[in-house]
């Protein structure tokens, strides 16, 4: 007993160590988010000190450099509607190709997995052609885009759960005088719930943080956090560190309280996303 | 039942019908058409052949990226499943405060591409500075960034799911091996392995594919630098596509080759996984 209890310390005193040394890099940052500007590639490891500490001058002129609140309101909007129209239509579509079977509802769901493995580089540059010509180089359009491409693995995964449905379900309520649409609404969208929780997250950690969708439909005109940043970078000769280390630490404050107020849903979320995709 | 919900098809299938046409099918097709052509717009595209695939492989460029890609994939794999196994092992004992050490772990894979990139990257150079280099003078600082950055990323997830393996491996099996006298080496050998190895399979693949088609933190971290040495495929590709006129041919093709080891490995995957399950 004596042994086994050392040994626990130990171990818990390793995953401490571990655990000091996984935040430390988001801690670094903050660090250097109240340090000048020139201070910060030379000393990034330091406390800031009397010379160094600037209060928070880098935050503002990090975000009246970046538009920040403005990057920040396009990012939430896109990943909102976006996610919300992917939940709404592919539930829809999943429950529509697993309850009709036929050659083409079959040939769909293969088309769907089918698109799962293929990389973005793949359709950038086609995409890109395709949703210019149809005016869908804007903040609306590119929610259809979302669409498009998260509905590979959306209708998959409700695929997956709708199957677990017994039938009986939908045919009592449909005897009852439902049509398929009340049918959907009332009773099979309430036992969808899980995984549209599950399916709704996968979509939002993908939606939130990517790059280059939106930086190459409609990056130049509206920027969302993460272009903003980029575009930090590229677009000042010489970079102002405080000012990027400031961006950093607001861009990273969204996704820590989303992670600490949904973070059983999360960590669920993406177990049930693994073993399906 | 099946009649009167087949009436409402234009409800059901159709926006998500037209919106995956436009943003994937389309695309797709008309992005392998285009690499047997030479364009610079969709609408000047003429036939040529393989001669798009043959200047992508005689391309130094794509070549570099390619060897880059797969000595990071391979090593990424590795590292990142070998600690996030150890982690979940630890985690799985009835320690206190696991739940909070499980979060901690999470969290990176929260934070996007760009953002760690530029985070990495300030810590990288605030370290290499001491020795009066940068992260981009020398391409093996570039390499190492990202294989320590993909481990950051990665292994709280992998972690996650290798959890959720373990605890499902019966407790009775485990204690019965141990009253049969196996020491700690074979019971994980032969009992805990072989029984996680669906989280195995799955972790593999996923660290496989994201290790591969790694965009944004190559981007952020080294964006290729120096001279392109630290690109991988992904950026390659985008830098063929949007760095040089003339080229877009060449990048969808190398686009297309990308598709087909994407492809490949998925399919290799699939098999194994698939006589594993016959296995067991």
């Amino acid at each position: 007993m004596q042994k086994t209890r050392a040994k626990d310390y130990s171990i818990f005193t390793i995953l401490l160590v571990l655990a000091i040394a996984f935040l430390s890099p988001i801690f670094i940052v903050l660090m250097n988010s109240f340090k000048g500007k020139f201070y910060i590639s030379d000393t990034p490891f330091l406390f800031p000190d009397e010379t160094t500490f600037v209060g928070l001058k880098n935050y503002t002129s990090g975000v009246a450099k970046i538009d920040f609140f403005s990057a920040f309101g396009m990012s939430l909007f896109i990943t909102v509607c976006s996610v919300a129209v992917i939940v709404l239509f592919t539930s829809m579509t999943a429950w529509y190709i697993t309850r009709v079977k036929s050659k083409f509802t079959g040939l769909m769901y293969y088309a769907f997995v089918f698109s799962m493995i293929v990389p973005f580089q793949m359709v950038m540059f086609t995409m890109t052609k395709t949703a210019n010509v149809l005016h869908l180089d804007n903040p609306i359009g590119i929610i259809l885009i979302y669409l498009g491409f998260g509905s590979g693995l959306s209708v998959f995964m409700f695929s997956g759960f709708v199957k677990s449905i017994p039938l009986e379900v939908e045919e009592a309520v449909m005897i009852d005088g439902c049509n398929p649409p009340q049918a959907f609404f009332k009773v099979v969208l309430p036992i969808l719930k899980p995984i549209a929780v599950t399916v709704a997250i996968l979509n939002v950690m993908w939606v939130w943080n990517d790059f280059l969708l939106p930086d190459l439909l409609i990056g130049t005109e509206y920027k969302t956090i993460p272009i903003a940043i980029q575009y930090l970078k590229g677009g000042y000769g010489s970079i102002d560190m405080g000012a990027m280390m400031a961006m950093l630490v607001l861009a990273i404050v969204p996704i820590i309280i989303f992670y600490l107020t949904c973070q059983k849903y999360i960590i669920e979320g993406v177990v049930a996303g693994a073993v399906k995709g | 039942m099946e009649k009167s919900i087949k009436k409402y098809f234009a409800l059901f299938a159709l926006p998500t019908i037209i919106a995956f046409g436009i943003a994937f099918v389309i695309p797709f097709l008309l992005g392998i058409y285009l690499s047997f052509t030479e364009f610079t717009t969709v609408n000047d595209a003429k036939w040529i052949g393989f001669g798009n695939y043959i200047k992508a492989f005689s391309n130094q460029e794509f070549l570099n990226a390619l060897g880059f890609t797969v000595k990071f994939t391979v090593l990424s794999v590795l590292t990142i499943n070998v600690f996030a196994f150890i982690l979940a092992m630890l985690l799985t004992r009835k320690l206190k405060g696991t739940n909070v050490f499980r979060t901690i772990f999470f969290m990176p894979n929260l934070i996007g591409g760009i953002v760690l990139g530029y985070i990495w990257q300030l810590i990288f150079n605030g370290i290499l500075y001491k020795f009066g280099v940068t992260l981009t003078s020398d391409a093996t600082y570039g390499f190492w960034g990202l294989i320590i950055l993909m481990n950051w990323q990665l292994i709280g997830y992998m972690m996650i799911i290798y959890v959720a393996g373990i605890q499902n491996v019966p407790k009775d099996i485990v204690e019965a091996a141990r009253i049969d006298g196996a020491s700690r080496s074979k019971i994980l050998r032969n009992v805990t392995i072989p029984l996680v190895m669906p989280s195995i399979t799955i972790c593999l693949f996923l660290t496989l594919s994201n290790s591969f088609k790694l965009f944004d933190q190559n981007l952020a971290l080294t964006a290729g630098a120096p001279s392109k040495q630290t690109s991988m495929l992904a950026l390659d590709i985008y830098n063929t596509f949007y760095g040089k006129t003339g080229w877009e041919g060449v990048g969808q093709a190398k686009a297309v080759v990308f598709f087909a080891l994407v492809a490949l490995i998925a399919l290799v995957q699939l098999v194994i996984t698939r006589r594993k399950e016959v296995e067991n």
